[in-house]
This record gives C-alpha cells, sequence and structure tokens, in this order.
C-alpha cells in the first residue's frame, strides 16, 4: 500500500510530486489499442505529412491521461480527482524505435503540478492546482488545472 | 459563420451510446498510460481497498457497446453542425483535440454498464495568427446501471478556416 496523503500534509504553493513520461511510436500504437482512437495522425507518417502536421504526434487524449495519473498517484486510494482540465496548446512528437524495444535518444516530458488553494467545502477537504505538461526544452505543451478531495486526519 | 445557423445547433443531441467496462479493458488502458495503479488491475488488491473493487482510471468510460463493425470510437459531428461550418470554410480534416474538461462524481467499476449522452455545447469562433479557428465543445453526461450521474465530460475540437 501506498503512502495516503492528507489534507493537513499539503500547503499552498506545494509542489505536486512530478511524473516522468517518454513517448515512442510504439507507446502510441498500444495507446491507440487502448483507447480505441485510431486517427492515423498519430502513427503514420504519410498521412501526418498530408494532414500538415509533419510527423506523427503524441495523442491530446494521451497527454491527458499522463496529467490524470499525475493527480491520481498523489492524491493516493483514498484521494478523488473532483475536477480535471487540460487544453492542448502544442504538440509532442514521439521517439521512433531503434529496436523493437528500444527507442531512439529523444525528448522526455515532465509532468508538474503546484498547489494554488486549499479549503473545505461543506465537509469535503479540497485542493486545487495548476497542473502541466513540460517537453524536453522546458517549454509547458499542456497546461491544465484539477481539484481534489482528500482524506482528513480529523 | 453563419450564427443563426450554428446557434440552432447549439444544444442538439449528437447521440446517445452505451458503454461496456471491461476489466480487461481498464488494464489494457492503464498499460497504455503506463499507469501501474493497483486499483486498476490487482484484483486482490482493490478488494482490500475502500473501492471494493477494480475500478478504471478517470476519463475511461469502457468500450461502445451495439455498434457495427469498424465504426469510429469518437462521436462523428451531426450534419446540421458540419454543414454551416463547412460552408464557412472548415474543413474536417484539420480537426484538432483542443482540450477537455471532466467532473467526476462516482467511480466507473468494472463490470459498469454507462450510458452516455451527447449534446453540442457551445461553437465558438476566434481569429488568430493562422487565420480563423473554430471551437466546437461537445458535453457527454454519463451515468452508470444504477442512473446514478457518473461523470461529465467536454471535449473541445479546433477546426482551422480556408477562408480569411
Amino acid at each position: 500500500m501506498k503512502k495516503q496523503l492528507y489534507w493537513e500534509d499539503v500547503a499552498d504553493g506545494g509542489e505536486i510530486t512530478p511524473l516522468s513520461k517518454i513517448a515512442t511510436t510504439a507507446m502510441l500504437v498500444r495507446w491507440a489499442g487502448g483507447s480505441g482512437d485510431f486517427n492515423p495522425l498519430h502513427y503514420d507518417k504519410v498521412f501526418a505529412e498530408g494532414a500538415g502536421v509533419g510527423q506523427p504526434i503524441v495523442h491530446g487524449a494521451l497527454k491527458r491521461q499522463w496529467l490524470i495519473q499525475l493527480m491520481t498517484d498523489w492524491i493516493g486510494d483514498q484521494g478523488w480527482l473532483k475536477q480535471f482540465s487540460c487544453q492542448y496548446r502544442a504538440m509532442d512528437i514521439p521517439r521512433a524505435m531503434r529496436t523493437m524495444t528500444d527507442p531512439v535518444d529523444g525528448e522526455t516530458w515532465l509532468c508538474k503540478g503546484k498547489v494554488t488553494k486549499k479549503y473545505i467545502d461543506g465537509d469535503a477537504h479540497c485542493v486545487d492546482c495548476d497542473i502541466w505538461i513540460e517537453n524536453g526544452k522546458g517549454e509547458i505543451t499542456t497546461p491544465g488545472k484539477a481539484t481534489v478531495i482528500l482524506p482528513a486526519r480529523n | 459563420m453563419p450564427a443563426e445557423e450554428i446557434s440552432q445547433v447549439i444544444g442538439k443531441s449528437v447521440g446517445v451510446r452505451m458503454f461496456e467496462v471491461e476489466r480487461g479493458a481498464i488494464r489494457r488502458f492503464a498499460d497504455a498510460v503506463g499507469d501501474a495503479n493497483p486499483l486498476f488491475r490487482d484484483v486482490d488488491y482493490a478488494h482490500k481497498s475502500h473501492y471494493g473493487d477494480i475500478i478504471a482510471p478517470p476519463g475511461f468510460f469502457g468500450w461502445p457497446l451495439k455498434q457495427p463493425m469498424g465504426s469510429p470510437l469518437v462521436v462523428e459531428f451531426p450534419a446540421e453542425l458540419m454543414g454551416p461550418l463547412m460552408k464557412a470554410g472548415y474543413m474536417a480534416a484539420t480537426a484538432l483535440d483542443g482540450g477537455m474538461e471532466y467532473d467526476f462524481f462516482l467511480p466507473v467499476y468494472a463490470g459498469d454498464t454507462l450510458t452516455s449522452s451527447t449534446i453540442v455545447k457551445d461553437v465558438r469562433e476566434r481569429t488568430g495568427r493562422g487565420g480563423k479557428m473554430c471551437f466546437i465543445i461537445l458535453e457527454t453526461t454519463y451515468l452508470n446501471q444504477n442512473g446514478d450521474l457518473v461523470a461529465k465530460a467536454r471535449a473541445s475540437t479546433i477546426m482551422r478556416s480556408l477562408s480569411a
């Protein structure tokens, strides 16, 4: 069992434990199968060129789920993700595969977040957060917001 | 864009669908995210948790039932919406996912059957550096088999226009 985060453990301006992710073309095919989004934009170079994007790009919805994982990892089994939003502002490019299992070198993304407000709403102990994904250059490609309910010690 | 035609589409239903939430589908979804959380994959762990069973990661609502083979999983825009958009120079081929907003009310459990209802929530035009863009917001409400509200999702799609 992971350590549970409690509302009392959280402070305004506090950092959410970052989550690092890579994306490979193989992972995007896996995401297509797992999510049901078979848009060739995400795995077919010729199609992506024709669509004016140039090369296959990471699914927005996969980046969304990375940010959701950032939150569910942080709040633990007893936390509840109440509200979530994110915008896909910039394109992210997956790494090509060098072998069956290993990608070429490339970008690593960091999912990050910061507490903006903690408060009690009725009997719910709530925390508002700014969240985002940074690409390898440190640019934010996917900003968002989340509100979580955490268990309280008393 | 003909504002009147568009405003008539806002609030219109895009469709009602049923979704089956299978344990294996939850695991494959979590695998694709790279999320090892045992709540989504370990039955013994989930039974001992306060949920009492495997739950889906927030954002996963299962796979649609009663769809013909090969039909797209995504909701297609209705003709009443695409008609005026195409007249205004917008091309479906330029559609990009713009973002997502969720309100989560109840957990989604393995074995649930969800009913989703989608409406056109809003259509807005904006002029940016690359010309005219249109933001289309679809709102989907998910109910579980008990009729309880599970989640609301507002998905935005961005289309670009050829005309100035």
